[in-house]
């Protein structure tokens, strides 16, 4: 069942991103471009959009001792505000503003927006896989 | 500003899908809809026993964009970035956002709405950088 929701989740996720039009990275940098004299506000309504039903979840799952089919709802995020947190948002925003797509839109343009997109995407993998490999790396170094 | 009220309902329409394919997926299921961190539990060298669901997320989110493109006609995809900016931004989108923990629907849509203030400052970091670089490249090819 789990698997189902998953599923559902996802394609409900990808069609709001097409429904947006945040599945087209000029729709994004347009909002991203606030100087440029034509700011495009659209991403401001999608996230606004998208906080009201997950501030009300929020709220349920805080009346409830477990989700529907699971053991435990994530607990609040452990750590601070420290410069692994800022310095990965700043390097991803710095990606972000480059191209235009951050990694749910990039997935959702891939089967619709041809080479460029699986080239974006698959650096986008390759940089996820390397976060996860830098620590081994680092131990083997060190060891 | 380029306000258009069509644009902006949509935008309003699409966000709430997506929020509530986040709330979905954490009261069905206990879980974040953080893409990054989904795709990020899918890459070398983790994988565990939550694959299942997050390859069935995954999927949802690639195909119901191109079910939209059948039903209602392709969206434009419009990728600008040079061949050397899509692989560096993709590499710096997937990296950052592993390093951060979280990209725009981890930290902006499903931290946000939970007033995390680990989430809150990332959001504030990554739009703030990308608006910057966004601003840069356009001063810099002369727009």
């Amino acid at each position: 069942m789990r698997i189902v929701i998953a599923l559902l989740s996802g394609a409900l996720f990808g069609l709001g991103l097409a429904v947006s039009d945040m599945i087209d990275p000029q729709r994004v940098l347009g909002f991203l471009d606030v100087a440029g004299g034509a700011w495009d506000p659209t991403l401001a309504f999608v996230m606004g959009g998208a906080l009201i039903p997950m501030a009300i979840a929020w709220r349920i799952a805080a009346a409830r001792k477990h989700p529907a089919y699971g053991a435990t709802f994530p607990a609040p995020p452990s750590g601070g505000i420290d410069r692994r947190l800022l310095g990965g948002a700043a390097l991803f925003g710095a990606g972000w503003g480059l191209v235009g797509f951050c990694p749910g839109p990039a997935l959702a343009a891939l089967s619709l927006g041809g080479w460029p997109v699986a080239l974006f995407v698959a650096a986008m993998l390759a940089g996820m896989a390397l976060h996860g490999i830098v620590p081994r790396l680092r131990a083997r170094v060190a060891a | 500003m380029n306000f258009v009220l069509q644009d902006a309902m949509l935008g309003l329409l699409g966000g709430l899908m997506i929020g509530l394919a986040s709330a979905l997926l954490l009261l069905g299921a206990g879980r974040i809809a953080g893409i990054s961190g989904i795709v990020g539990a899918l890459l070398p060298p983790k994988g565990g026993a939550a694959d299942g669901e997050n390859a069935a997320f995954v999927a949802g989110l690639i195909a119901a964009p191109l079910l939209y493109a059948q039903a209602l006609g392709a969206p434009a995809i419009g990728v600008t970035a040079s061949v050397p900016l899509l692989i560096a931004g993709g590499l710096m989108v997937g990296f950052g956002t592993r390093m951060g923990s979280g990209c725009t629907s981890g930290h902006g849509v499903c931290g946000m709405s939970r007033l995390s203030p680990r989430s809150l400052a990332a959001t504030a970091v990554f739009i703030g950088v990308a608006a910057v670089v966004v601003a840069a490249a356009r001063l810099a090819l002369g727009g």
